[in-house]
């Protein structure tokens, strides 16, 4: 055990390296720098855009910025954004809880629901509810989410007035119901998606298990029909889901970018877009730090996940 | 969501307080109080913006955005107004030749502060601070944004508490804009600190109508009324600025009443029809100083003719334009001055949309159709590219637009756009490009000085410094540029830019298509929202808004 974890630890690190390398090259050699934006502001010349640029040190040469950047960073100190001069780890975390929030309402409406549509349509397979299933599924997959989130504001913000258009909060009230009544469309919106690859996934998974020799022979022993499905196909069909679920960890940073576009959401998704647009160097490099470790974390986590629910593998 | 009771109970004790003892006092007919007393400050306004507010130092290099939060909580020493004369803010009166305040040579000047000036710490506001925000910009450490004009500042004296001279090193008439959207930042909260990374960057502490009151980094900023303001107190308790960054998003919520007032970037021009019949809000077009254009690079073999540049001005069909892609929302224009300037020269020759005319210019100047109907004159083809920032739909549609309408000419125009960094980098301010879609505000505030635009020391392609991408070098508009840049009094500077325009007009650097409208949109029931072209953001006025 030992061994493993010290064997995933080196190459985690070896990894996380690799990416830092690569995203430091690529945002600093694509076109346009930090200060770009400014070119067209009234009064600014280009020369007070240079001067600017080597008070920031932008002008060192990239290796030297690299290794710079690299030293601060093994010793804890991920820089502070361009845009705001706060520190990238708050300026992360500042946005992640938001993130957090949202993603973890819709995980659980998604893995609740998807789990439950996915073992029945497996169940019944080929019965009215599988086809509508199935069929749901596919439209869901389809709709694209900004065009689903609008629309459900039309309905229920414009026409209906039942719930806010947006936000994460009023301003003045951000009581635990005033987050609550904030949550439900996003989360709903976000869940859809997810609820429709959960249930597809969760079906074909179930379906491979159901053939699977004990469930004849537990039929055979005499089982009740609910202690088959619980203990023996659920509980088996779970196992990929739980590597599927670690995959998905590193998605908290751009799974819910549209979402958290279209119902003003102040997440981690819209802070990478934001930071993109406005070249935040250190809080791009912070956030594809995060996001490898987030894989790296991920990774593992799943497979310590799959050992402990399926006694057969052994880590080492 | 707006006017909720929640604002005045959040901070009731200071403000009831105050207001409690204005009214005592005023009751007892002690009424010489500072500033016009008011009713207390109630109700909330929320603001959507589609950018994030992030820079709140105002000298270090900001966007647009920031600006609103500055007005909010700073003061400059004079402001613009909307008819573009100045007026005193910090100052008692606006510095002229006539009261004294400048030489008339413009080397000299001297102001007189307000008295009783707090900074929203307490801290007595003096003209120390203004000293030091002036002497901020020429340090060579800080980052400071801009330093035209604040470089040519010398021996700053303070004579005392609200009396301070200076002297410059050569006339700079800018310098008066300029001082009008220099905000004054306090002395002491940069005392034994770095000035790029102050506290006071994230927590700016000003003389505004509105305190610093939070931020929520990616969502909003809350900003209060400040009591004790020194001139017009604010009627609205408090600002919450929402950062809503798509704008039909922004729009919807501007609909559903999540958010009060539409401030930047405001509501797309497909919308504005709709949103005018909104029941129970107002929006208005209001025009902006931005000019939008298709820039020439003079430097460019085939469009360095004068002729060729007045042809194709010929073949744009204006008109259309405007109507079939902008919702006949901009103002055509034939000058880079916004219209409602002093400076405005409303007695430019007017554009027509003649190609015919247009074919016979090019046909005398020597262009000539080649086999493929492209003309060609001494082995050139009238062919350029077109560029601007790929991804604006609205721009790409004018181009494809333009392209046929030039194409039935004999010229050929290509489409090559690129992203905003390339497009806006070397490429436009080397002068690489051979025509772009560009949207220019040539003004820095009210000033009409130009000289950055068009001077011939100001192309950096030819290792200059400044902004003429376009390459125009012209010895007798440098003349006038200078000229203009020296002389102090505005009747005077008037025909020297009217000059400056019709030389412009003539020689087409850049073909003016229309000044900009922007769509700005606000609850019926909010009164105060006065535009101002002359700044960036329509939060210049913001303690004057109210609840009706």
């Amino acid at each position: 055990m030992i061994r493993f974890l010290l064997h995933r630890t080196l190459q985690g690190i070896v990894l996380i390296l690799i990416v830092s390398m690569i995203g430091f090259a690529v945002i600093n050699l694509a076109p346009g720098g930090p200060l770009s934006q400014y070119a067209l502001t009234p009064g600014i010349s280009q020369a007070d855009l240079e001067r600017i640029a080597h008070q920031m040190g932008l002008d060192r040469p990239l290796p030297i910025q690299y290794l710079d950047w690299l030293s601060k960073l093994i010793v804890g100190d991920w820089g502070s954004s361009y845009r705001d001069q706060s520190p990238v780890l708050s300026v992360i975390w500042r946005h992640m809880w938001a993130t957090l929030l949202l993603m973890g309402c819709a995980t659980v409406i998604s893995v609740v629901l998807g789990t439950l549509i996915g073992v029945l349509g497996a169940l019944r397979r080929y019965s009215l509810f599988d086809y509508v299933a199935t069929v749901g599924a596919m439209i869901a997959l389809s709709i694209p989410t900004f065009w689903f989130g609008l629309i459900a504001i039309f309905f229920f913000s414009l026409e209906l007035g039942w719930l806010p258009a947006g936000n994460m909060y009023t301003v003045g009230d951000q009581s635990l119901g005033d987050y609550a009544i904030h949550l439900i469309m996003p989360s709903a919106v976000l869940a859809l998606v997810n609820v429709a690859i959960w249930s597809r996934y969760m079906r074909a998974s179930t379906l491979d298990v159901m053939d699977q020799d004990y469930v004849r022979t537990a039929r055979a022993k005499g089982l009740p029909r609910w202690r088959i499905i619980s203990a023996h196909i659920v509980r088996n069909a779970l196992i990929p889901m739980i590597t599927l679920a670690g995959l998905q960890l590193p998605t908290i940073i751009g799974g819910a970018l549209v979402t958290e576009t279209v119902f003003t959401w102040p997440g981690l998704g819209r802070l990478f877009i934001d930071s993109l647009g406005y070249n935040d160097y250190p809080v791009i490099m912070g956030l594809l730090m995060f996001s490898a470790i987030l894989t790296v974390v991920g990774n593992f986590l799943a497979d310590v996940g799959v050992a402990l629910a399926d006694p057969r593998i052994r880590l080492g | 969501m707006t006017k909720t009771a929640f604002s005045s109970l959040s901070h009731p004790s200071r403000r009831g307080f105050l207001g409690m003892t204005l009214m005592t006092t005023a009751g007892l007919g002690l009424s010489t109080l500072p500033g016009p007393a008011r009713a207390q400050a109630s109700g909330q306004v929320i603001v959507g913006v589609s950018q994030e507010p992030t820079i709140f130092n105002p000298h270090l290099l900001h966007i647009e955005v920031d600006d609103g939060i500055h007005w909010a909580v700073f003061d400059p020493l004079l402001v613009v107004e909307p008819d573009g004369t100045l007026a005193p803010r910090l100052v008692t009166e606006v510095p002229t030749v006539e009261n004294g305040g400048v030489s008339a040579d413009g080397t000299e000047w001297k102001i007189t502060l307000k008295e009783g000036v707090t900074w929203h710490d307490g801290t007595p506001f003096t003209a120390e601070d203004v000293k030091f925000t002036i002497e901020l910009q020429q340090n060579p450490d800080f980052r400071a944004a801009r330093r035209d004009g604040h470089e040519l500042v010398e021996e700053i004296t303070v004579i005392s508490d609200t009396e301070l001279s200076w002297k410059m090193t050569s006339a700079f008439a800018p310098y008066m804009a300029i001082l009008a959207s220099t905000f004054i930042v306090p002395k002491h909260a940069f005392d034994g600190v770095d000035p790029n990374e102050a506290p006071f960057n994230q927590a700016p502490i000003g003389t505004g109508p509105f305190v610093w009151d939070s931020r929520t980094p990616g969502d909003n900023i809350q900003l209060v009324a400040y009591p004790d303001y020194h001139g017009t107190r604010a009627s609205i308790a408090r600002v919450v600025i929402k950062y809503v960054p798509d704008l039909t998003v922004l729009y919807t919520q501007f609909k559903t009443g999540d958010i009060d007032v539409i401030a930047l970037q405001g509501i797309s021009a497909d919308h504005y029809a709709e949103a005018s019949a909104l029941p129970g809000k107002t929006v208005l077009a209001v025009p902006a100083g931005s000019v939008e254009t298709l820039a020439i690079n003079t430097g460019n073999p085939v469009l360095s003719d004068q002729a060729v540049r007045q042809a194709l001005y010929l073949g744009v069909d204006k008109d259309t334009i405007i109507e079939a892609l902008y919702y006949g929302l901009p103002t055509p224009t034939e000058s880079y001055m916004p219209q409602q300037s002093f400076y405005y020269n409303p007695d430019l020759p007017k554009h027509v949309y003649d190609p015919d005319a247009g074919k016979a210019l090019l046909d005398a100047a020597g262009w000539l159709p080649g086999d493929d109907g492209i003309r060609v004159k001494d082995g050139k083809r009238l062919s350029f590219t077109c560029s601007t920032t790929s991804g604006n739909h609205v721009r790409e549609q004018m181009q494809q637009f333009l392209q046929q309408g030039w194409k039935d000419m004999g010229i050929e125009m290509e489409i090559g756009n690129l992203p905003p960094a390339v497009m806006w980098g070397d490429h436009w301010m080397q002068s690489q490009y051979d025509m772009a879609v560009v949207g220019i505000i040539f003004l820095t505030g009210p000033d009409p000085d130009t000289l950055t635009f068009m001077h011939s020391q100001a192309i950096n392609a030819q290792g200059g410094e400044g902004q003429n991408t376009f390459q125009i070098a012209l010895p007798e508009l440098d003349a006038l540029l200078e000229k203009g840049a020296t002389t102090v009094s505005p009747d005077a500077r008037k025909p020297i830019y009217a000059q400056v325009q019709t030389i412009i007009r003539d020689q087409l650097p850049f073909l003016p298509l229309f000044q900009r409208n922007e769509v700005r949109g606000h609850q019926a029931n909010l009164e105060g929202f006065t535009p101002n072209v002359n700044v960036r953001m329509n939060f210049w006025n913001m303690q004057d808004w109210r609840w009706v």
